[in-house]
């Protein structure tokens, strides 16, 4: 009996699951990035072939419960025909064919997004993380970044980059924001440093997240394809702020950011 | 071998007094006890946490019972702030993963069983085994003084990711003095389990009784002995990456603080270090020390499993002790999949991704193992019975997770968020805690001779089993809508409409705590009350089901064990103990 309720159990919890996963209760926001298609079809391809797994994990395990559950009779004990062999067998074939195809699906996704190298001529953004707030910098219209000063960091005086505007050129028509605006699609170069933590830049509908590591400068590349706002979120525990540390993104078309940046630089 | 038997028996007489037999004593069986009772402990306070974060996360202004008055700082009001949530989310999580799930199912019922599994009198150095859990005592006393000191416990989390938890109070609160002690805390908790490890191993090596062959091994103490070679390289370097924090804490040091950090407008005097380089040496402890705690799950599961199947496992003893060695031995080249999205190279991602990939075939073959022992058993639906059949289906739902994990552009849009925690709390959470159940309720009859009261756990069984579904499955699922964990509260826009899905599982997890207490009911009420408890209850074949309930000191009061089968030997009701000189019924 108990054998049989276990069963039972289980069906159920795996065809809940089940459900849940098929009809999306829970489910990733709609993508808007050129790179995010193959990191979903990657994720719907796990999906389907871990799925199968689980599926067939559960169903054997309620299976045998139900069958063999019961210790009344003087049944003969029965082995596995074969033993452990077709089990190995299984184990290294299917299980090798899924790593293989996931690993070369994989690194297909995950080149598409760190093996390429960024497009020249790609909107370029200076991203800075401390706790508990996100800045941006764009390089206004010399085209060019001012060095950082972190000695210069000064929040009450709005310096949040710690730029020296007396004595660097590049530096005076470097344009901060509190958020982030990019131009729809064209390519997009962010540089993300960290002014004290580790941080994260995520941003969900864009299937990008990457950390913020003190001492390094680290280069993420891609290109919104849908204009829209959405949210910037630290996903790196980062200090008791962190649940708060937020700043948005906002994709818009060309000639709209194009008139964004001129009213910020002329707020600077 | 036999020889060596006698010498340690030789180490130390019978002894006497309250303070040499209870608490300083040398005897393994006390100290496995002691080791159990602080994982019980240990289970309590971690349990008592999670509800006040879930209740936090749930009803951010509820006032929490008991917060306010352990902490007016920190709760005013019973409110936690949201440093101190994350203080009690870094000690849950340091409670939890070392002071129960890596020190129970190993130091607990290893330090117990394993001398009696291979026949010998005690473990081959006793008074370091003494040595092993006040250290790991003292290790906790003061992880838990971090709630009494002024500034309270840290809150960079159990992996306490630098510079966070390396520049001091400066951080931010629960950064001074709690971040130290923490440190120190593991830093004692890793020498004892050094020390444990080279116990476990010298024990198996050298120990063994006459007739013990390794092929006869019971597998929990196969499963020990793999374990404490993997715990003896893990703890190895992860001890001196707490010095080294220890050390820019308070010495002054740059190991893990580059150069350049402002820290309210203020620069701070640290150069040259590499946060990175304290991700490396942490999860390449932190990667094995899952497997850690799951491996000795593995060795229990495939230990008691065969007593209420009536079979032996399918692959005999081979197949499963070779899984368990290649899950060992491969967890150690896997610990960059917690780093894919840390700023590390992008190649190396793919370099960590395949072999995690490949630890899913022992992962799978293991699990495959257990399965398919159940085909044509007459099944003993025992409470133990019951919860090895649970961690089945809670480390396969567990192990579908890594699937997505392992690979770096899956785990971009899944990392940080609540997938992960669903995902690690099935596998090294709930799936150890299942099995440590079915190893508690299995020898409970031999560590305190007394039975446990069956009705109560099955009771027990059934909830949990349903209810850590509620809660952990949910999670799973929530994390694919991207909500990010380690928040105190919902506010991120994305976030809010989560709030119903985040109330059932509080609503859940708080009835998942109260149905543990069934469990803790249960044990006090039998260990007093329960039916006294024969020789051997399961009908099982291994050595400690070969002697008294509770054993006598030297473990067989004076007799010399020789060992004629393996440990499976198991034909329906018939069945032959390891020491028999019956001819073999099941071939192993």
């Amino acid at each position: 009996m108990p054998g049989k309720v276990f069963a039972v159990v289980v069906v159920i919890i795996t065809l809940a699951i089940g459900y849940c996963v098929v009809a999306h209760v829970w489910w990733m926001p709609v993508d808007i990035s050129v790179h995010g298609p193959n990191i979903d079809h990657q994720i719907e391809e796990t999906v389907f072939g871990a799925g199968i797994l689980f599926i067939a994990g559960q169903l054997v395990l309620a299976a045998f419960s139900f069958l063999y559950g019961d210790s009344k009779g003087a049944r003969k004990m029965k082995s596995f025909p074969g033993g452990a062999k077709p089990l190995i067998i299984f184990a290294f074939v299917v299980v090798g064919i899924e790593i293989l195809v996931l690993s070369f699906v994989g690194s297909k996704a995950w080149g598409s997004v760190y093996f390429t190298p960024p497009d020249p001529n790609s909107v370029r953004v200076d991203v800075q993380a401390g706790q508990f707030a996100f800045y941006f910098r764009y390089p206004g219209s010399d085209g060019k970044f001012g060095p950082l000063h972190p000695e210069l960091i000064n929040e009450g005086s709005q310096n949040f980059f710690g730029l020296d505007t007396d004595h660097d050129a590049d530096s005076k028509d470097d344009i901060v924001t509190a958020e982030l605006a990019i131009p729809v699609n064209k390519p997009v170069l962010l540089t993300l440093h960290s002014k004290d933590m580790g941080h994260s830049f995520d941003v969900r509908e864009l299937r990008v997240q990457q950390d913020f590591v003190p001492g390094i400068v680290i280069p993420i590349h891609f290109t919104a394809t849908q204009t829209g706002k959405f949210e910037i979120v630290c996903t790196q525990l980062c200090g008791l702020g962190h649940y708060n540390m937020k700043a948005y993104l906002e994709v818009m078309s060309q000639p709209d950011f194009d008139n964004w940046v001129k009213q910020q630089a002329a707020m600077q | 071998m036999h020889d060596m038997t006698a010498h340690a028996a030789a180490h130390h007489a019978p002894p006497q007094g309250f303070i040499r037999k209870y608490v300083f004593s040398v005897d393994h069986k006390v100290i496995g006890i002691q080791y159990t009772a602080l994982g019980l402990v240990s289970a309590f306070i971690g349990m008592a946490l999670s509800w006040a974060m879930r209740i936090h996360l749930a009803w951010p202004t509820a006032s929490i019972p008991f917060l306010g008055t352990l902490s007016p700082n920190g709760a005013p009001g019973g409110v936690p702030t949201p440093e101190y949530y994350l203080s009690l989310m870094t000690m849950h999580g340091t409670i939890m993963a070392f002071f129960l799930l890596t020190a129970a199912p190993m130091a607990g019922f290893g330090n117990f069983m394993l001398p009696i599994h291979v026949g010998a009198a005690d473990m081959a150095f006793p008074r370091l085994n003494m040595a092993s859990f006040w250290v790991t005592f003292v290790g906790f006393v003061l992880a838990c003084a971090t709630f009494f000191i002024p500034d309270g416990p840290p809150l960079s989390g159990w992996t306490a990711y630098a510079p966070l938890s390396a520049v001091g109070a400066v951080a931010g609160p629960g950064q001074g003095w709690g971040q130290n002690l923490w440190g120190l805390s593991i830093a004692l908790f890793c020498v004892a389990s050094l020390l444990g490890a080279l116990n476990f191993i010298v024990t198996t090596i050298d120990l063994r009784t006459k007739g013990m062959t390794l092929s006869r091994l019971p597998l929990a103490t196969w499963a020990w002995f793999i374990n404490a070679w993997v715990s003896l390289l893990a703890f190895a370097v992860l001890l001196p990456t707490c010095l080294l924090l220890v050390l820019d804490r308070l010495g002054g040091t740059s190991f893990f603080i580059p150069g350049g950090l402002v820290i309210n407008d203020k620069m701070l005097p640290h150069s040259g270090g590499s946060p990175l380089l304290f991700q490396h040496l942490f999860w390449f402890f932190g990667h094995p020390e899952v497997y850690i705690i799951i491996l000795p799950a593995f060795g229990i599961v495939a230990h008691v499993m065969p007593t209420f199947t009536r079979k032996p496992l399918v692959g005999g003893w081979k197949v499963i002790t070779y899984a368990m060695a290649a899950i060992g031995g491969l967890s150690f080249v896997v610990w960059g999949h917690h780093m894919f999205v840390s700023g590390m190279s992008p190649y190396m991602a793919m370099v960590f991704s395949v072999p995690t990939l490949i630890i899913t075939i022992p992962s799978v073959i293991a699990v495959l193992v257990f399965a398919f022992s159940l085909y044509g058993a007459n099944m003993r639906f025992t409470t133990p019975m019951l919860f090895c059949l649970g961690f089945i289906s809670l480390f396969i739902s567990g192990g579908i997770g890594g699937f997505f994990l392992a690979q770096p552009a899956v785990d971009s849009y899944l990392h940080a968020t609540s997938f992960v925690v669903g995902h690690f709390h099935f596998t090294m959470g709930l799936s150890a805690v299942f099995a440590a159940f079915a190893g508690f309720y299995y020898w409970f009859p031999k560590m305190w001779g007394r039975m446990m009261n069956e009705t109560l756990g099955k009771i027990h069984f059934w909830l949990s089993f349903v209810l850590v579904y509620c809660v952990f499955m949910t999670l799973h699922l929530m994390g694919l809508t991207g909500s990010v964990r380690r928040y105190s509260q919902f506010v991120a826009d994305f976030m809010v409409p989560l709030t119903p899905t985040n109330r059932f599982i509080t609503i859940a997890a708080l009835l998942l705590g109260a149905t543990q207490f069934i469990f803790f009911y249960n044990v006090i009420w039998s260990r007093f009350k329960g039916p006294k408890a024969a020789d051997n209850p399961w009908q099982a074949t291994t050595l400690e089901w070969d002697t008294t309930s509770p054993p006598p000191f030297d473990n067989f009061g004076g007799r010399q064990m020789t060992v004629y089968h393996g440990p499976m030997e198991y034909d329906g009701d018939a069945f032959v103990m390891q020491t028999s000189t019956e001819k073999s019924i099941a071939g192993t």
